[in-house]
């Protein structure tokens, strides 16, 4: 057995593990920092239910070795809500039902969370390319997309009145 | 737990080459969206893994005095199609590579592990055999240079010895600049899957209506990325006519040689590659500046 020592950030938390280097990422996240928001499903890329931000960017932990997350800063779904108030994609999820199993839920916030960071215009194209490497066997995707159109309209233009109607 | 048994991580190009020659049984592994695939797949045992993942200088995208662009093998497919260098002089690369896979997989995979791989169905392949783009090979005696075409040596095999590593990828300015091109991905279905055919044409146009130089490449038309060097030279000069689409995709289906797999059979490949060649052809003049 290979140990090597890391530290990283976790949702703004600094901490240094040892980890296995076998061990992906996701087993890490989930078995040993208990954070098991992060799914555990295909194991090989496709599904997108273990997706976090790594440095503000939407990776699959499952194919991401524990290792090279030394020095790197992660956001998991468990460090969106601050101080018991959801994020505003959180809330979006909620508002647009955007959740039936809940199992692909914490993938699809963390890489709608990446889009509304970057600060761009997303056309309901362009976040359906986006939001393409996560599966979901139950919502049909339909209140996903409103979720994340929702989260990702400019603030202005409807504010929080909008409660999903205006794009339908 | 994936099947490693020994995991050792370069700083440097050099360091990656002395672990590789020290180790002869041992695998590279850059972005990871292959080998640790392979790995749960147990398509792979026993794993001595020598990581370059995070080695700076195998990443980003740059341009040389003399124009010619310059991609890090290393470099993931996001960066290279969100890359401002692509955008404006390469353009059809960075549409190549956004088809790979899903967001999640472009930010991981490298456009150096996709070529290595040595599979036909490579996004970037095609797009870089029309580019006609320079593959830089470093190992331990140095550093030698191959054009893409030679480095494909069949399925799945490159030219590369165990001690080397794709370094970056040239692309000289005789090869893009004045050029408008197109890519095509026929899949099942647009995110991840992989390309059942790949098609990429190159134009530069002469005045707006003749064609001064074409190029076509083609990804799972055969056992490796192709140039269809036949219907390149019957379509170099010619004005651009609704005959001479029709003639680039009759020529190009007696250049290729695709095969049945569990994708998709010969017969509906060969269909492809005369649909997209024609369509690639079509938008590619127009992105060039030409007028039918």
């Amino acid at each position: 057995m290979q140990l090597k020592k890391i530290t990283f950030k976790i949702n703004s938390k600094e901490i240094t593990i040892e980890v296995d280097v076998r061990e992906s990422l996701l087993d890490v996240l989930r078995n040993k920092l208990h954070m098991t928001g992060v799914k555990k499903g295909c194991s090989v890329g496709e599904c997108g239910a273990c997706t976090v931000l790594i440095d503000n960017v939407a990776f699959d932990t499952c194919i991401y070795l524990a290792v090279w997350a030394d020095g790197k800063e992660i956001r998991t779904i468990e460090g969106e809500a601050k101080e018991g108030k959801l994020s505003k994609v959180q809330q979006s999820f909620l508002d647009e039902a955007a959740v039936q199993c809940g199992f692909c839920t914490p993938g699809f916030v963390m890489s709608t969370t990446e889009m509304l960071e970057s600060g761009k215009v997303f056309s309901k194209e362009q976040i359906k390319k986006e939001l393409s490497g996560h599966m979901c066997r139950c919502t049909g995707y339909h209140n996903i997309m409103l979720a994340a159109e929702k989260a990702l309209q400019p603030a202005n233009k409807h504010g929080s009145e909008c409660h999903g109607k205006c794009h339908k | 737990m994936y099947d490693i048994i020994a995991y050792e991580e370069a700083s440097c190009i050099e360091e990656a080459i002395k672990l590789l020659v020290a180790n002869p049984n041992a695998t590279l592994i850059s972005g990871g969206s292959d080998v640790l695939i392979k790995l749960h797949e147990g398509r792979m045992h026993d794993a001595h893994l020598i990581s370059i993942h995070g080695i700076k200088e195998l990443s980003g995208v740059s341009m040389l005095e003399d124009g010619t662009i310059v991609i890090g093998s290393g470099t993931s497919f996001s960066k290279i199609s969100k890359h401002p260098i692509v955008q404006q002089f390469i353009p059809v690369l960075g549409e190549a590579v956004d088809m790979v896979g899903g967001p999640q997989i472009r930010n991981i995979g490298t456009i150096g592990g996709n070529i290595c791989n040595g599979v036909t169905s490579a996004d970037s392949a095609s797009t870089l055999f029309a580019f006609n783009a320079r593959l830089e090979i470093q190992g331990p005696d140095g550093v030698r240079t191959v054009l893409i075409k030679e480095f494909y040596k069949g399925p799945g095999k490159v030219d590369l010895q165990h001690e080397e590593i794709l370094t970056a990828i040239f692309i000289t300015p005789d090869n893009y600049r004045g050029y408008g091109g197109h890519y095509i991905k026929y899949a099942m279905r647009n995110a991840m899957d992989i390309a059942t055919l790949g098609c990429v044409a190159l134009c530069k146009v002469k005045g707006i209506h003749q064609i001064e130089d074409f190029r076509l490449a083609l990804g799972v038309a055969a056992p490796v990325p192709m140039r269809c060097t036949e219907t390149e030279r019957l379509i170099k000069g010619e004005f651009f006519t609704e005959e001479l689409i029709e003639k680039v995709g009759k020529t190009a289906l007696k250049e290729v040689n695709p095969r049945t797999s569990w994708r998709a059979s010969k017969d509906f490949r060969l269909q492809l590659v005369e649909e997209l060649s024609k369509r690639a052809f079509r938008q590619a003049f127009k992105n060039a500046g030409g007028e039918q």
